[in-house]
């Protein structure tokens, strides 16, 4: 499990955000998760309740959205969703693929502060 | 109480990301062709990198860093190929990230290693989120474990470049299904390059010296080319 390394990478982050803008209170956390990113999502909120214990984000709510995997066809030149995780080729004709375009993000994308 | 919204857009893995990137341009400008091992553990990791070391040692210059989370005893095992080998112990951590990298790197002259290897904590899970700033990845799937890992552990399979069916001199005991295995690579990642080894027996080893000198040869010739 290494969510609580992930945990602590991304509070780390939030605190210097908040630092540079002049110490925020963050009530609620924004963040996108790749299904195919390899973080899984229910230890990752575990994580990040003990992770903020001791930091200024103690009683921040971490949200998560998850974020689908995409791969994009070459043949159709088109982004398609696979059939799953552990099938990346093209659901309509049949092509593997080898570009992902989404479903790889670990990414804080706002913060919900205190006006 | 009101609350308003602040923008951030960072990537989490932002820190690493950047480390990893220095470092592997570090390893490129000094000709060193960096080999990442993963797998799960017991696969056969350590004796499929001790042929290599060896194998390779005929004719390169070579070093290892390996991942662990207690014991010193795949360095002293690795140690018999190649005096440059050092352990990094994680500890409770389960995966290897670039820092630790960079930290257990620090007084090798890189421009006097033709293969670096890297192997990681066996650990199907956390190591795909930790690029390390290899050139290429290698996932080791052993025919004792079973056709359907890559199924199982997608992610991992998709971040690595090659895969390597180990302990194929135990195939027919274990009734491996090959072709089957083979499937599974190319759906989870289509179009990886696959080889099958035994570290015992020797069997495929070759093919993957060669794989791996072509390798270098080719990022030296970029390098030759992007100085010019």
């Amino acid at each position: 499990m290494h969510e609580l390394s992930i945990a602590i990478s991304m509070i780390d982050q939030i605190l210097e955000e908040s630092e540079t803008r002049g110490g925020l209170d963050v009530e609620v956390v924004h963040l996108k998760l790749g299904t195919f990113s390899g973080v899984d999502k229910d230890a990752l909120l575990f994580s990040y309740e003990l992770a903020c214990e001791g930091t200024r984000l103690k009683g921040s709510r971490l949200e998560i959205e998850s974020i689908p995997l995409i791969i994009y066809c070459g043949a159709c030149q088109k982004n398609r969703t696979p059939p799953s995780m552990y099938q990346l080729s093209c659901p309509e004709c049949g092509t593997p693929g080898q570009t992902i375009v989404s479903g790889r993000e670990i990414e804080v994308a706002s913060l919900e502060v205190a006006a | 109480m009101s609350t308003r919204m602040v923008e951030v857009r960072a990537k989490v893995m932002k820190q690493n990301d950047l480390l990893a990137r220095a470092l592997r341009e570090r390893f490129r400008g000094e000709g060193t062709c960096v080999v990442g091992l993963v797998s799960s553990p017991g696969s056969g990791k350590t004796a499929f990198l001790e042929k290599l070391l060896s194998g390779l040692a005929r004719d390169a210059r070579v070093a290892a860093l390996v991942g662990d989370l207690a014991t010193e005893n795949d360095a002293a095992r690795l140690q018999r190929a190649t005096p440059n080998v050092r352990q990094i112990t994680t500890g409770t951590i389960c995966h290897l990230d670039a820092q630790m990298v960079e930290k257990a790197l620090e007084s090798w002259r890189l421009d006097r290693i033709d293969f670096l290897f890297i192997e990681n904590v066996g650990n199907l899970v956390c190591p795909s989120s930790y690029d390390l700033g290899e050139e290429l990845r290698f996932v080791l799937l052993s025919a004792t474990e079973g056709e359907d890992k890559p199924l199982k552990y997608p992610t991992i399979f998709n971040s690595s470049d090659v895969a390597i069916i180990t302990k194929m001199d135990l195939a027919d005991a274990a009734e491996f299904d090959l072709p089957a295995a083979r499937r599974n690579i190319e759906s989870v990642r289509p179009g990886m390059k696959v080889f099958e080894v035994s570290a015992k027996t020797g069997q495929g080893m070759p093919a993957v010296f060669d794989f791996l000198h072509a390798q270098l040869a080719s990022s030296r010739q970029i390098r030759v080319a992007a100085a010019l």
